[in-house]
């Protein structure tokens, strides 16, 4: 049995022109060590997932769908019977702007606190059990009593990661835990990352909006378009032989720098489309460059075209 | 190929205020440190660097928004630098800039008219409303976006991403300024978007014969859109030359970092192995001898001793390096 099970998550959030569709039947599974990639563009429906596996959105606007975590449905629990989950048994990491950290508590007290509320620890244990995660992270213990204000872009980020783990999770969802790093802070933030994840056995979901990225730290991907998963499969796969006409103009518009002497960018044309009134058939008919008169009636489902490897589109036989 | 910028020896000092004096008696940091470089007529010069390399703050003194400390910058054969306040504003129609965050550099009050049309109105350059309107019609058009009524009327929290960066790209070329500096034009964009935005600054630049200023952290972005990079680190140019050359063929120990850094579009599992930790470097005392001594693996004695200066190794290619 898989250590998470995501079912036809529906999360339809509620606005004042109506329900937009921000994941709509969205599947998909996650083993004990494993790591999978979620990728799009802005909008397309990653970051209300990991929300919704979190229950950080209103529980009403999810509105379809099951989340089996360890064999527990967490949409069926109460607000508190989650809350002892949470951090427990799935942890965030997200984008260590400025926001994320509290600006005016230390490092050591912000990590300290998913503790005082998980574990029965005296204040001093707390304080230990920091300066503990800390240096397993890279940052100095004695940095503990700092501010994040004193820190660095990448030292804020590894502390968010100790953050995360305080509790011992055993499923990690970094959303965005790079975008506003420099490159090479980026590497090393990636590579701890890894380290940490081969080293304690964690279950990662990983949010980006660069494929390049995702490629090196996951083993599986999903590419999600308009609130539905498009394609989804084992990394090597998806960049050597993805189906989609959504992932290939993906790839697309990437450059290879080290291999090739390709200069010319690919752009998609058009935007996605409004989520309050889907376009019935495939969400990407409109922008596709291969649409047939099918794609834009019948809604192409999620198949199974090689080993574990899935596209939803009507040209893929 | 004629020079239509030259940057010499400019300098920028910024004193820090007296909160962060507990750093010593050292109260300024020196932002830009001397760098000289010239931008050809009709070239995309190329400026990549981590943050707070100093790559920001010279796009600044281009556009006169930061005065330099020292050194000289001459646009059309005139010294930038020692221009009035009335002459400042005239040269700003010849140069103009491109904003990273598309979100909060335009005004979410104002229409699509009012912000293409603003430039014009401050610089006087037609009298009759009509003219003016036609003009911003007419730049709608050329950065791909529709010109009707309709869309005159949108504000900004009616466009997309790539949409408002569009408008930003009207607002800088509706005054059809000679130099473009565009600082992160692409930045906070999606990869399918800022491949669009990348071949309309190409289509651009052909069109109306356009000199870029190209500010990044994207080596991908600045392999397709460049024709020579400038390689930053701590406020000096470490290693310049052609796109090829410098992501081909890097000299610079930092230079070589910065691009193992770059993930590979196919997964690998050796990338990064190389990358020791280490930040950049934001120098308050200024170190005697290269600035990368501390985080380079090839540092030898003369390096802490005096600052490599920047020397053409190859043709056209010149590195800041005592490694050979």
């Amino acid at each position: 049995m898989p250590l998470l099970e995501v079912d036809g998550l529906q999360t339809h959030y509620k606005t004042d022109s109506g329900r937009v569709k921000a994941a709509d039947g969205v599947s998909f599974t996650l083993d004990t060590g494993e790591s999978v990639g979620i990728a799009g563009e802005s909008g397309c429906g990653k970051t209300t997932v990991v929300m919704s596996l979190m229950r950080l959105v209103d529980h009403r606007d999810i509105v379809g769908g099951k989340i089996i975590l360890d064999g527990d449905s967490i949409l069926e629990m109460t607000d508190d019977e989650f809350r002892h989950l949470r951090w427990k048994k799935l942890s965030l990491v997200s984008q260590a702007a400025m926001g994320a950290l509290n600006p005016v508590y230390t490092i050591g007290w912000q990590i300290s606190e998913a503790l005082k509320e998980h574990t029965d620890m005296s204040k001093a244990e707390r304080m230990e059990r920091a300066m503990e995660l800390l240096e397993q992270v890279g940052v100095e213990p004695s940095r503990v009593n700092t501010y994040p204000h004193e820190l660095s872009g990448g030292m804020r980020q590894r502390s968010m990661i100790a953050m995360a783990l305080a509790c011992n999770p055993k499923i990690v969802i970094a959303d965005e835990m790079t975008t506003a790093l420099d490159v090479v802070t980026q590497v090393q933030i990636l590579k701890l990352f890894q380290k940490l994840q081969k080293d304690l056995n964690l279950s990662v979901i990983a949010i980006s909006h660069e494929l390049a990225i995702l490629g090196q730290i996951c083993e599986k991907m999903i590419i999600m378009y308009a609130g539905k998963i498009v394609e989804m499969g084992p990394t090597e796969i998806i960049f050597d032989e993805p189906k989609h006409p959504y992932t290939i103009a993906l790839l697309g518009s990437l450059l290879d720098i080290a291999t090739s002497d390709k200069k010319e960018l690919w752009s998609i044309p058009g935007r996605p489309p409004s989520l309050l009134n889907p376009p019935p058939g495939c969400r990407f008919a409109p922008r596709c460059t291969h649409t047939k008169p099918i794609c834009k009636e019948n809604e192409p489902p999620l198949l199974e075209i090689g080993p574990n490897h899935c596209a939803a589109c009507h040209l893929i036989k | 190929m004629d020079t239509l910028f030259n940057a010499i020896d400019l300098s920028k000092t910024f004193k820090l205020k007296k909160r962060t004096r507990g750093l010593g008696s050292h109260r300024y940091v020196k932002a830009v440190d001397g760098i000289t470089f010239d931008v050809g007529l009709g070239e995309t010069f190329g400026m990549v660097g981590e943050s707070g390399c100093g790559k920001t703050t010279t796009a600044r003194m281009i556009l006169q928004l930061e005065k330099a400390t020292s050194g000289q910058m001459i646009f059309q054969n005139v010294d930038m630098t020692t221009l009035g306040r009335k002459q400042t504003k005239n040269m700003r129609r010849h140069v103009q800039m491109i904003f990273q965050d598309p979100y909060s550099s335009l005004n979410p009050v104002k229409t699509v008219d009012y912000l293409v049309s603003e430039p014009l109105k401050i610089h006087n350059i037609y009298s009759s409303k009509s003219e003016i309107k036609d003009k911003v019609r007419e730049t709608l058009e050329i950065v791909g976006l529709g010109s009707t009524d309709d869309w005159l009327a949108k504000r900004p929290d009616e466009l997309s991403g790539g949409e408002r960066q569009r408008v930003g790209i009207a607002k800088a070329l509706v005054l059809d300024p000679e130099f473009i500096v565009a600082d992160e034009p692409v930045s906070m964009l999606d990869a399918s978007v800022r491949a669009g935005i990348v071949n309309l600054m190409l289509k651009l630049k052909d069109l109306k014969q356009l000199t870029y200023f190209f500010i990044t952290h994207e080596f991908d972005v600045a392999y397709a859109i460049c024709d020579r990079i400038a390689i930053m680190y701590a406020g000096s140019i470490i290693e310049l030359g052609s796109a090829d050359e410098i992501i081909k063929n890097p000299l610079h120990p930092y230079t070589q970092l910065l691009l193992a850094a770059v993930p590979p579009l196919r997964p690998d599992k050796a990338w990064g192995n190389t990358i020791a930790d280490g930040e950049c470097a934001y120098y308050i005392q200024v170190p005697a001898g290269c600035k990368f001594q501390a985080r380079c693996d090839k540092c030898k004695d003369s390096c802490a001793e005096e600052r490599p200066s920047l020397i053409e190794k190859l043709p056209g290619h010149f590195v800041a390096c005592y490694e050979d």
